[in-house]
């Protein structure tokens, strides 16, 4: 005789113990501070923040210790916290030419105003495993300061555009921002609405896209003008004030890629910019964004648009990695009510096609 | 917000109409369109009933049900008939609804025509049109090739005669269920950010022909338990010998029958 399932309660129950004994690992192993996770595995931390749309360090840091280091896990950990903060007034336009610079480099011009920085930065590791690190040694000496420190470091997109060969984007107008965590993409998009969503869509993703319009899918000539590192003070001006005051600083990743524009009836040849912006230090992800964007600007300077990269429903619509993740995961639950309809239709027609079939023999035989 | 993209959904029934999502601490994918939905309804009097696959126990079901009961502080119950609102993915109840009770459904793909059409600037635009040749063709085809309809599940309707809606991935067998019925019936999309509804006696009628109407397929044999013959059936796999034991998807109702 059958007996119906039942029980779920107490497997979830069953399964919520099993994952946090996982989750703590070897108890004769010490435990990972959130501490350690924000400081040791910053970069991880920041792509959390970044994806999650927050910028908490230690929150962050708490999300990859509890998700067990799945970042897209940590990400919606965050956001979902994040979706209950209230939220009191809209920054004013982060001002990144005054940022205090970590790392700046332009790979257009060989030398410019305030230098070329390299910065904390792997492009010139040698990847070799560092066994020594393995060794949980000393801590590594910390790096000098440079005398030239708060030098002034001017956009490089700024000088092109002084020459007239940059198309400057618009000035910000008084209009609040859109915010897509209340208002709904609408296409067509607009530019300040697809930069959010790209900020926090899946670096992968991007990443993924942006490599393919650098392959010939959506014919982009890129240049990194500029991609600088450091931070940035956050200014807001509550309207019961009517001056701006300080916030404190955030850790960004700005990217300007230059490209080709050939000019229109309207506007004359000129480099076009895309541009990306990550939260913390994530140079891939802003890189891959600033080409992402230059790609679905295609509409708007009047390119052809055949590519994937721009194809803003394409991309803004399966960018964001906690959508794609939750639709895709989404298969393990129950679906049994429809795959059984799926099973009595798919009986139903593989019945009429035999009857035809066998219909059809007698003569087929003749 | 939530609320005012509800009414707007009842006063243009089967019309989707964009609303913020929030993220809900369950992921994209596990109801968190319901979940708004049923959070934005739901007031201190409410009896909640959740079920997937028809069932109060599938995992999913127990843990909404749960996470309701903890933060709204709500009385839940499994009977149909106590409950004075409904989340459910895949399944109608088989006890017909009464005027006062509330359907939410969980959602995962809104528009009806995305398998035809999946861009949504051009979806909307044929919505406006009330174009649905498309699914209409697509309906043509699978019948003249394989002597009846593709869809087994989320077969599309047409509401009040204006709009063609999916109505989310529940069997043909339950559509029938949301023509005239006393009961709202209110969808809620979160990962597409979209809401639609169906207000209480209004028409809803599966897309069809004349001369090939809507026919959902019913199982072969009555329930091992009950011996309902009327409801929608789960197929479990009893043996390697390809013994198979069909029971009721609704469990309450299925509880009411061996009473």
């Amino acid at each position: 005789m059958y007996v119906a399932v039942k029980g779920g309660d107490a497997a979830i129950a069953a399964a919520h113990r099993w994952l946090a004994h996982e989750r703590r690992g070897d108890a004769s192993v010490p435990e990972l501070g959130v501490a350690q996770v924000e400081g040791q595995l910053a970069l991880a931390v920041d792509r959390v923040m970044a994806e999650g749309s927050c910028f908490d360090r230690s929150l962050a840091a708490l999300a990859v210790k509890q998700a067990r280091g799945d970042l897209i896990e940590a990400a919606f950990l965050l956001r979902a916290y994040r979706t209950t903060l209230p939220r009191f007034v809209a920054a004013l336009p982060l001002e990144t030419g005054l940022m205090r610079v970590r790392r700046r480099i332009s790979a257009t011009y060989k030398d410019l105003p305030g230098g070329q920085v390299l910065g904390p930065t792997f492009d010139y590791t040698h990847r070799l495993l560092d066994f020594a690190l393995a060794a949980e040694g000393l801590p590594p000496e910390a790096p000098e300061e440079d005398a030239a420190d708060g030098a002034t470091m001017p956009r490089v997109t700024e000088i092109l555009a002084r020459e007239g060969l940059m198309t400057r984007d618009a000035a910000a107008d008084d209009a609040a921002p859109p915010d897509l965590t209340r208002e709904p993409l609408a296409f067509p998009t607009s530019r300040p609405a697809r930069l959010q969503a790209l900020a926090r869509g899946d670096e992968g993703f991007l990443l993924g896209l942006g490599y393919s319009t650098q392959r010939g899918y959506g014919n982009a000539h890129p240049f990194v003008a500029e991609l600088r590192v450091g931070e940035c003070e956050v200014w807001v001006e509550p309207a019961e004030l009517g001056f701006p005051i300080s916030l404190g600083e955030v850790t960004v990743t700005e990217c300007q890629m230059v490209n080709q524009f050939g000019g229109s009836r309207g506007a004359p040849p000129q480099f076009s910019r895309g541009y990306g912006l990550a939260m913390g230090h994530n140079e891939r992800k802003a890189m891959a964004m600033a080409l992402v964007d230059r790609a679905l600007m295609a509409r708007d300077l009047g390119e052809e648009a055949t590519a994937p990269a721009q194809d803003e429903e394409f991309v803004l619509l399966h960018a964001d990695n906690v959508e794609a993740t939750g639709f895709v995961e989404h298969l393990k639950l129950p679906h049994h009510v429809d795959f059984q309809s799926e099973l009595e239709k798919l009986r139903s027609i593989r019945a009429r096609w035999e009857r035809e079939r066998d219909a059809a023999m007698p003569e087929a035989a003749e | 917000m939530i609320r005012r993209a509800i009414l707007k959904a009842l006063a243009i029934p089967g019309h989707q109409i964009p609303f913020g999502a929030r993220e809900m601490p369950l992921p994209y994918g596990w109801g968190t369109g319901g979940i708004a939905v049923t959070a934005a309804i739901l007031g201190p009097r409410d009896v909640l009933k959740v079920i997937d696959q028809g069932a109060d126990d599938t995992t999913n079901a127990v843990s909404i049900r749960r996470f309701f009961a903890r933060v709204a502080g709500i009385a839940t119950t499994t009977r149909t008939a106590e409950a004075s609102v409904i989340q459910t993915r895949h399944r109608i109840p088989e006890r017909p609804l009464q005027e006062g009770q509330v359907m939410v459904f969980q959602v995962p793909m809104p528009e009806p025509l995305f398998r035809l059409e999946p861009r949504l600037a051009e979806t909307r635009r044929l919505h406006a049109l009330g174009d649905y040749a498309l699914a209409q063709l697509r309906l043509y085809e699978d019948i003249a090739q394989q002597g009846e309809a593709g869809s087994a599940y989320n077969h599309p309707v047409m509401v009040a005669g204006r709009y063609l809606m999916s109505p989310s991935p529940i069997p043909g067998f339950d559509n029938p269920k949301l023509h005239m019925s006393p009961a709202i019936m209110l969808f809620g999309a979160g990962r597409e950010k979209k809401i639609y509804a169906v207000p209480p006696w209004t028409e809803v009628r599966s897309l069809d022909f004349d001369d090939h109407p809507f026919a959902p397929v019913h199982a072969a044999q009555g329930c091992a338990f009950c011996g309902s013959t009327a409801s929608y059936k789960d197929e479990i796999v009893a043996d390697d010998a390809g013994g198979r034991v069909f029971v009721c998807s609704d469990t309450d109702a299925c509880r009411e029958g061996q009473e």
